[in-house]
């Protein structure tokens, strides 16, 4: 696949949704893409009223309750994410924002709609907060390796008839509730749907899973030669000692 | 019977103390931890008891506790015995541990972890109270920024007697010390604003604009700061046109100038003339190893102590002007936090003109860090090994919580001939 302008990369208000590093996700598929000699323009977007329309992909991260409160409104005002996922862009979320892409998650003030971009509900944990390392076992559809990060989050999110999930909790918590007959006894981690992907694997969860950073790459470029660079081989004692 | 809680005291103490004796002798630390909590068992009334009837200072936030209370603490000692826990433990065992044999009427100049704070402004009354400033650190075990300002308000407007020498650039520490009637607003700077860009108050947008800052929708909004300093250091104390000072230090950075004026205003509350406290902290040049400098034969490196994204900002400010190589140490034990996800707030891009060795036993996830921001890294995750190579030039260490001990120690055991010259500076 041939393209003619460069790949545009939205980090969508990072001071409202960065808590754990999440910037880190923009900064990986940036790289990931102009070591391979493809044009990429990573743009951090901080004012709602403003982001772009025209992105091919669009990150959201984590935030505290009123930040991602704040994020949620100002997201639901601008309509600019909506906009760009029903042209085709892709969209990649983790924690806050996860839940800020699904119908509606506990808001600072009450229950709060999100963008509605995928079919999940999020109500507040009645357990422990989950906090620690997350091990997934992404969908065999997605032909992808274990996904490793860490979740830190109080909210419980169930899936809809119109949302699978990323995978198969391994090892933490990951959704910590779905009713649905078929995934009862296997606890589901994230959520997907058509060029939408999100997950409680927080912050910069691409770091220890390349392999997710160039499946979302190639939903936009095609499929991608593999990496020349040392950050290889970094990235491989990284996943030996967190998948241990 | 005030008489039984006194012996009772007494012997609390003594038997702490010989729990800190054998803690030495075991190598398990310095002690004082263990001291405390055998007290605190022993004698649970023992911290209020040797709080009550001193003056007390009590420092808190998220960064610069350490340095700001040495600060403190050596302008105190101008005008009299201190007590103060000088090594670093903030919680209330070790803060006892490091009170216990004060004289009655030293003065307390107390670090206090930020969760601690309002049960300490329950406990006894405290003279001054030094809030430098709130951001994310260790969100996988403490409390969220919010919630830690929104407990320190409740605390500080149930202790009116206390006076707030609060940091007037950090919004998070405004909401807090605005509920207090006794305040002293500081231009302490803030170098890292993700964490307010929320309103404490009522979760609107704060806009930044230059130095300034205010809520969108409620009425909070800076504070005119009394006490400043320019971009030299000069400082300036509105209603008192006599100061003509300027903040120079031992200790590096514009962060620690900052804390000095955070310290200064705080020893003028407790009576400290100015030009006396800022002389007696110009002595004071490393704190439990931070700024200090170790030598090898032919090469120096100086230790840096860091732990979160906002106190990286100050330290990469140092380590860009420095010309020495440098060796990056991170751990992720509980003490640290669990998650390593701060590395990517931390912008290690600046760095791409140096050499960078990445240690610590989570230097793996330094090193994939440093690679995507493109800086030349070496990976040795062995702690001596890496000093080795460090100590091939001159180097600068930088450090996070437990990986700073480590540090320590290995540097201790090259001096005491292990591994060679690398050792502490006579």
């Amino acid at each position: 696949m041939t393209r003619e302008s460069a790949v545009r990369i939205a980090v969508v208000l990072p001071e409202l949704l960065g808590t754990y590093g999440d910037g880190g996700n923009g900064i990986i598929l940036e790289r990931r893409l102009r070591w391979r000699g493809i044009d990429v323009e990573r743009i951090e977007c901080g004012d709602a009223a403003s982001l772009p329309e025209a992105a091919d992909l669009y990150l959201l991260g984590g935030g505290e309750d009123r930040p991602q409160t704040l994020a949620a409104r100002e997201l639901r005002a601008s309509g600019a994410v909506n906009r760009a996922h029903g042209r085709g862009a892709v969209v990649f979320a983790v924690c806050a924002g996860y839940q800020i892409v699904g119908q509606s998650f506990p808001g600072a003030e009450g229950i709060e709609a999100g963008l509605g971009l995928l079919d999940v509900v999020t109500t507040v944990g009645a357990g422990r907060r989950a906090v620690g390392e997350l091990l997934i076992e992404p969908d065999a559809a997605l032909g992808l390796p274990l996904i490793s990060g860490f979740e830190n989050h109080q909210g419980v999110t169930a899936l809809g008839h119109d949302a699978l999930p990323l995978g198969r909790v391994v090892d933490g918590v990951g959704n910590g509730a779905d009713q649905r007959a078929e995934h009862r006894g296997h606890a589901t981690e994230g959520a997907r749907a058509e060029r939408i992907i999100a997950t409680y694997a927080h912050g910069p969860v691409l770091a220890r899973n390349p392999d997710l950073a160039d499946w979302l790459l190639a939903l936009i470029v095609g499929p991608l030669a593999p990496l020349e660079h040392e950050v290889v081989a970094a990235t491989a004692a990284l996943r030996r000692e967190r998948l241990g | 019977m005030p008489h039984l809680r006194r012996l009772r005291l007494v012997v609390a103490t003594a038997l702490g103390d010989l729990a800190g004796w054998a803690s030495r002798r075991l190598h398990r630390g310095s002690g004082e931890v263990i001291a405390g909590r055998v007290i605190q068992i022993v004698a649970p009334d023992a911290l209020r008891q040797r709080l009550d009837g001193r003056p007390i200072a009590v420092i808190s936030g998220t960064n610069g506790k350490s340095t700001t209370t040495a600060l403190l603490a050596a302008a105190a000692r101008t005008r009299g015995p201190v007590a103060t826990n000088d090594k670093g433990a903030n919680m209330p065992a070790g803060i006892l541990a490091s009170v216990g044999h004060a004289p009655p009427r030293a003065t307390a100049v107390i670090e206090v972890d930020e969760g601690y704070v309002p049960a300490l402004l329950a406990m006894t009354s405290i003279e001054v109270l030094v809030l430098l400033n709130l951001s994310r650190d260790q969100l996988d075990r403490v409390a969220e920024v919010r919630k830690t300002a929104e407990r320190w308000r409740q605390a500080i407007a149930a202790s009116p007697a206390t006076t707030v020498v609060a940091n007037a650039d950090d919004p998070a520490v405004v909401f807090a010390a605005r509920a207090a009637p006794l305040t002293v607003w500081v231009a302490a700077g803030s170098s890292w604003r993700v964490d307010a860009t929320s309103c404490p108050n009522c979760g609107a947008r704060i806009r930044f604009d230059a130095d300034d800052w205010r809520c969108t929708q409620c009425d909070l909004a800076r504070p005119v700061a009394q006490w400043s300093i320019d971009r030299d250091g000069r400082l300036a104390v509105t209603g008192d046109d006599t100061v003509d000072l300027v903040v120079e230090l031992a200790v590096p950075g514009r962060h620690n100038q900052t804390n000095a004026v955070m310290a200064l205003a705080a020893a003028a509350a407790l009576g400290i003339p100015t030009r006396a406290a800022l002389e007696a902290m110009q002595s004071i040049r490393a704190i439990e190893g931070r700024y200090d400098y170790v030598w090898g034969t032919g090469s120096s490196a100086r230790l840096y102590l860091s732990k979160n994204p906002a106190g990286w900002i100050e330290i990469i400010e140092l380590l860009k002007r420095s010309p020495r190589r440098v060796l990056i140490v991170i751990n992720a034990e509980i003490a640290d936090g669990k998650d390593t996800s701060w590395l990517w707030d931390v912008p290690f891009e600046a760095l791409r003109d140096k050499h960078v060795i990445a240690s610590g036993r989570r230097c793996q996830d330094l090193a994939v860090r440093l690679y995507y921001a493109e800086v030349d890294v070496v990976t040795e995750p062995d702690l001596d090994r890496a000093l080795t190579l460090a100590r091939e030039g001159d180097c600068d260490v930088v450090a996070n919580y437990t990986a700073f001990r480590d540090v320590r120690r290995a540097v201790a055991r090259a001096a005491s001939g292990g591994a060679g010259s690398f050792g502490v500076a006579p």
